[in-house]
């Protein structure tokens, strides 16, 4: 662990934190609205550029927390403000930092821009912060701490039922984090049993001894409020009528960003605090995430709302990240952590666009809409590549996620990705039939008046699209930063459990040794022949 | 020139890409030539790689380069990487040529869209994909190109999208080709697992380590695939909807070459097919069937564009066949051929659309040879050669095949030949109703409206006479004439030169070598002829004197063995109301129905003491920011004075 003179990661939260304070000091009065949204807008700016020196300075080829900073907060309890960054973090800080920026420029309001921009850029500094604690009182106050902006966005700027989506949101994870909170304090009150110092520290406390029930019941514990936040089956409920409901800003942020907390919640807490639990409730977990798969596309297939239907979609995305992260195979939770900054830059863009839909046409009815393609060639273009993206369609950065996650998931637990690869078909079935039915057919002359993107809308998506292609064409990068962490994540999780990856994760020896028929579910498939 | 492959498959992607960013300005036909350009350079530079491979001894003929690592993750390293063999080379050149023809062809055939250089875009986009599967050195690369040249075509066949049977033919296209994809990702899966890597040469080099039953259940996974890539039983029926797509596209990719990418891929993984006769057999059995159905389907079809897809379908079939029982050169031959006479017959196909101003319907047509002399003869060409008449190509590449299913067993060949003669019979029948008899098109009769383009724009107002086709389109079917002519000869050539010769090394060792005697062999063939010449007699007869014989076209052929309706009764209508009984009851009702109703108990209880509470969440909410900023600020004072 290196110790780098600047507090990279203190700073990276600041600045959010204290542009959010700047904004919402600027007077409303005799300031334009567009001062708040510049001044905003450079703030997240910055923040980007601090992430990418981080980026940068990032180490390769080492696993463990770099840029980390302790600072003792309050002794007696053990609470320290304690961040550091590994490759499992590192990327979805670059999703976050890149995405904020983009969504303050790309789903602006007109009411009230002041407050508006403020609660974004609070929420950044929430989910930043969030994604570097390595303390779980930290950790829990910045994941509680989100909530509030978005509770804000959501019912300050949301659509006609934005009230009831706003609290639902609200009580539904409030509700969760309260088991979390709960889990938290018993695991340091057991390490302190054991060991006689208090400390919320999770590189301490991964080391705590836990008996198999202790583990379990923890392990459900945290797990419930993530569920609830990722949103894994059936805990979603909450999740389509937020991401409708909410403003663009509010959506693209939700499913994108936030939605990552849950999923990295269970990565970097459950498996590194629990490890025999999460090796025992692995099958829950993996039906729970193939049934996300199926059941998120079966239901986005009855969806005639757009919202609703990438809302359900992000259900079956999520269901693929956890599949992947429950395979505990280099492959499986590489391609997890990786899906995660897939989806949320597929996500963004999806829901940019379908925003960008709705101020044309105030509606995202696919019915109301057609032959959209005549009058905006471009919006259809970008909507096709986002689309291919999200169905996996190589060469596209959803695909790579997608396929290490199922070839990880193979090699330990080849039924369930068998189901999930079923999924694969199906997520091409709903989002081809909303492309037909919004992009195709005979436009009417509404239709045909209808406005393509304008500039300012291209400057923002095509980031998005760039780095889409990007992580498709050559993830070697990112990939290359994130592995050694997620197989230190892995060893740590068989050092407990005294297993093993099988021969073919790790590349036992050579790729040419074909070892793989050492496991014991050989002939599974050709067995009936 | 071997280590520049990597430009055959580049050129066409810079040409995408130029497409991108300036097809607008360069527009209508300026657009068209540059697209046409780089297919053109990218053909150039596969025949200079053709002869560097060439000039390399026989058995060392391969190029195995990677370019960059794709996806490394631990044991599992992915690269994008190419190799060059005589298996690849072959499937380039063609690739290329026929691209860069109906390029050329295209710049006519489009002329006046209002998407002009988007359908070059798309064009190019997918030659580069196409050659992305061909080239790949892994079996991932070659998926790549596998999703990429169905992605195109599902972007092509709904280029129309105004059009919403275009539309619905695209969107069909996709989602019968994603069931194969699942097929081909579930057996990279399983090849990684028992493997531990993804490259060819590395999965042949360990196939003693894979075991029987997963050889087998990879090859079938991956003919999963093949079946909706070649339109095989029963993944079929979106070849004939995908016909909705621009005819250069139905000639380009749901003829020549991207319809033969199962039958490549089947090619390609050779050695684990002859490790699993099991699966060789199921090959072969789907290809025999599919070819024998889509035949008697092509019996009956009224649109001149469904009768060459059926017609393509069971060409794919006989491929198929071929390859299961062992005969991957006689594949390969009438892979080649058929590229050929039906990349001809597709575009001879598209003149007489185009010449008859957007009509497809056999039944509106006739007498066209006088008007169309060009189109007719070169259109004749293309129709011998697949009826199999000697000494046009199809007669060598079709009897290639059957000598080596008679080998294999005589029921297959029995299938085969029973399919030749219908073969002769469809295309006799459709050269008859297009190009001789009545000039039919005169009457402006509605004789079925379902098989009316819905934008006919020239439906208004007095029929035009039909006219020939500019040079930009008689070109393009002139040369190919004269490859499905003289294609033949690739069987023969100097001894060492010949396409048997040239592609042995890939199949080194896993080749049938059992061949018949010379007299059984001239047996055959002449009863090939034999039968192929009776077929066109009996198709002319029938079909050049009458346009209605409605006993030799049964519903039940014309409705293409109801497998559209089957498809609907058990996976289509079922499936929707899965979907719709999720969203309205397990989802709203169930789910979230317990959701709330766990709300609505607490709210209940709590209605007790709203009294204590103001009630509104976001007083709470705002109440949760000060104490967490207080928290902060408590904290950082603390880190900062420590």
């Amino acid at each position: 662990m290196s110790t780098t003179p600047f507090p990279f990661l203190t700073t990276l939260i600041l600045i959010p934190a204290a542009g959010a304070a700047v904004v919402a000091l600027i007077p409303r009065q005799r300031v334009a609205a567009w001062v708040h949204e510049a001044v905003g807008l450079a703030v997240s700016l910055v923040t980007l550029a601090l992430a990418i020196t981080v980026l940068l300075r990032f180490q390769t080829s080492f696993g463990g927390y770099q840029f980390t900073s302790d600072h003792i907060w309050a002794k007696t309890l053990g609470i320290h403000w304690s961040l550091g960054l590994d490759g499992i973090s590192l990327f979805l800080v670059m999703m976050a930092a890149v995405l904020f920026p983009l969504t303050l420029l790309g789903a602006r309001v007109k009411r009230d821009p002041r407050s508006f921009v403020a609660w974004v850029l609070l929420l950044e500094a929430a989910c930043l912060g969030s994604f570097v604690s390595l303390d779980l009182i930290l950790f829990f106050l910045f994941f509680e701490l989100t909530l509030v902006p978005t509770y804000f966005i959501i019912g300050g700027w949301g659509y006609a039922r934005r009230g009831y989506a706003a609290i639902k949101f609200f009580i539904y994870t409030f509700a969760g984090s309260a088991f979390l909170l709960v889990g938290m304090v018993a695991v340091a009150f057991i390490h302190q049993s054991q060991t006689g110092v208090l400390t919320f520290e999770l590189p301490a406390l991964m080391h705590t001894h836990l008996s198999g029930t202790a583990g379990v019941l923890l392990f459900v514990a945290f797990t419930i409020a993530f569920a609830v936040k990722a949103p894994i089956f059936p805990f979603h409920t909450w999740s389509p009528v937020a991401y409708a409901e909410a403003p663009t800003a509010g959506s693209v942020l939700l499913a994108a960003v936030l939605a990552k907390l849950g999923a990295y919640g269970i990565i970097r807490f459950d498996l590194n605090l629990f490890p025999q639990a999460t090796r025992t409730l692995t099958p829950v977990l993996l039906t729970l995430a193939v049934a996300g798969i199926l059941y998120g596309a079966v239901v986005a297939c009855a969806q005639r709302d757009l919202k609703r239907l990438v809302a359900f979609s992000s259900l079956a995305q999520l269901g693929f990240i956890i599949l992947g992260t429950f395979a505990l195979t280099s492959q499986g939770l590489t391609g997890g952590v990786i899906q995660m900054v897939n989806h949320g830059l597929i996500i963004a863009a999806l829901f940019l666009v379908i925003g960008w839909l709705y101020e044309r046409r105030k509606s995202w009815q696919a019915s109301e809409l057609k032959g959209l393609q005549w009058s905006a060639p471009v919006m259809a273009g970008v909507f096709t590549v986002v689309m291919l993206a999200s169905i996996g369609v190589p060469g596209l950065n959803g695909f790579v996620g997608e396929f290490l996650i199922l070839s990880g998931t193979f090699i330990v637990h080849r039924w369930w990705a068998v189901a999930a690869t079923v999924g694969i078909i199906i997520a091409a079935i709903y989002l081809l039939w909303a492309y037909q039915q919004v992009f195709h057919g005979e436009p009417t002359e509404r239709d045909k008046q209808t406005r393509d993107l304008g500039w300012s809308e291209r400057l923002v998506i095509a980031p998005l699209i760039l780095l889409i292609v990007f992580l498709g064409v050559y993830p070697k990068p990112v990939l290359d930063r994130i592995t050694p962490s997620v197989n230190q994540l892995i060893a740590h999780v068989d050092q407990v459990t005294h297993t093993q990856q099988p021969a073919v994760a790790t590349g036992g020896g050579s790729a040419a040794a074909g070892t793989g028929t050492g496991s014991g579910s050989n002939d599974a498939i050709g067995g009936g022949r | 020139m071997l280590h520049v492959t990597y430009l055959i498959i580049l050129l066409p992607l810079v040409g995408f890409a130029v497409q991108v960013l300036f097809g607008r300005r360069l527009g209508d036909p300026l657009a068209g030539a540059v697209a046409t350009l780089f297919v053109a350079a990218s053909f150039v530079v596969s025949v200079g790689v053709f002869f560097n491979l060439l000039s390399q001894p026989g058995r060392v003929r391969s190029f195995n380069q990677n370019l960059w690592t794709w996806i490394p993750v631990g044991g599992l390293q992915v690269h994008a990487g190419l190799y060059v063999d005589p298996l690849s080379m072959t499937m380039v050149l063609f690739v290329t040529g026929i691209s860069a023809l109906i390029h050329l062809y295209s710049i006519g055939y489009m002329k006046g869209d209002r998407d002009y250089p988007k359908f070059f875009l798309y064009m190019n986009l997918f030659v580069a994909s196409m050659l992305i599967l061909v080239l790949g050195n892994n079996l991932l690369a070659t998926y790549v190109g596998w999703e990429g040249v169905g992605t195109c075509s599902y972007l092509l066949v709904a280029f129309w999208f105004t059009r919403e049977s275009a539309a619905s033919a695209g969107k069909k296209a996709f989602i019968y080709n994603r069931i194969g994809d699942a097929g081909f990702i579930a057996a990279v899966f399983l090849t990684f697992d028992k493997v531990g890597s993804v490259d060819y040469t590395t999965i042949f080099a360990n196939i003693g380590k894979i075991g029987a039953g997963n050889i087998t259940a990879i090859c079938l996974l991956l003919l999963v695939g093949v079946a909706a890539k070649s339109a095989q039983i029963p993944l079929f029926p979106w070849l004939a909807d995908a016909m909705e797509g621009p005819t250069p596209v139905s000639a380009l990719i749901h003829a020549a070459t991207m319809v033969t990418a199962g039958v490549y891929l089947l090619c390609r993984i050779n050695p684990l097919l002859h490790a699993s006769p099991d699966a060789a057999w199921t090959v072969a059995i789907i290809g025999a069937v599919t070819a024998f159905v889509a035949a008697t389907i092509a019996c009956a079809q009224d649109d001149i564009k469904k009768v060459l897809a059926y017609s393509t379908i069971s060409q794919l079939g006989y491929m198929v066949l071929a390859i299961g029982s062992g005969a991957y050169e006689a594949a390969i031959f009438l892979m080649v051929a058929h590229a050929f006479f039906k990349g001809l017959l597709f575009l001879g196909a598209g003149s007489v659309i185009h010449g008859l101003h957007d009509e497809q319907d056999l039944k509106r047509m006739g007498n066209l040879r006088i008007y169309m002399p060009i189109t007719f003869v070169t259109f004749a060409v293309g129709w011998l050669a697949i009826a199999g008449v000697p000494p046009l190509s199809g007669f060598w590449a079709k009897g290639d095949i059957l000598e080596n299913t008679w080998s294999a067993h005589p029921g297959l060949w029995a299938v085969g030949i029973a399919t030749a003669a219908l073969t002769a019979y469809y295309m006799s029948r459709l050269t008859g109703l297009a190009f001789f008899g009545k000039d039919r098109w005169k009457n402006k009769v509605p004789i079925d409206a379902a098989t009316d383009f819905a934008d006919a724009h020239h439906a208004e107002g007095p029929i035009p006479e039909p006219h020939e086709s500019r040079w930009v389109m008689t070109v393009p079917l002139v040369v190919l004439a004269a490859l499905a002519a003289v294609g033949g000869l690739m069987a023969f050539g100097t001894p060492h030169l010949s396409l048997a010769h040239w592609v042995d090394p890939v199949f080194g060792g896993n080749l049938y070598d059992d061949h018949e005697s010379t007299s059984t062999l001239w047996k055959l063939g002449t009863l090939d002829g034999v039968v192929a010449v009776i077929g066109v007699f009996i198709g002319l007869r029938l079909w050049v004197t009458r346009a209605e014989r409605p006993k030799l076209e049964w519903a039940f052929l014309r409705h293409s063995w109801y497998i559209n309706q089957l498809f609907d009764a058990v996976i289509g209508r079922p499936g929707t109301r899965l979907a719709e009984f999720s969203s309205t009851v397990i989802e709203d009702k169930v789910i979230d129905g317990a959701v709330n109703g766990t709300a609505t108990l607490v709210r209940r209880t709590g209605n007790q003491l709203k009294r204590v509470q103001t009630g509104y969440v976001r007083n709470y909410a705002l109440w949760i920011v000060v104490g967490v900023v207080v928290l902060f600020g408590f904290m950082l004072s603390r880190v900062w004075w420590s």
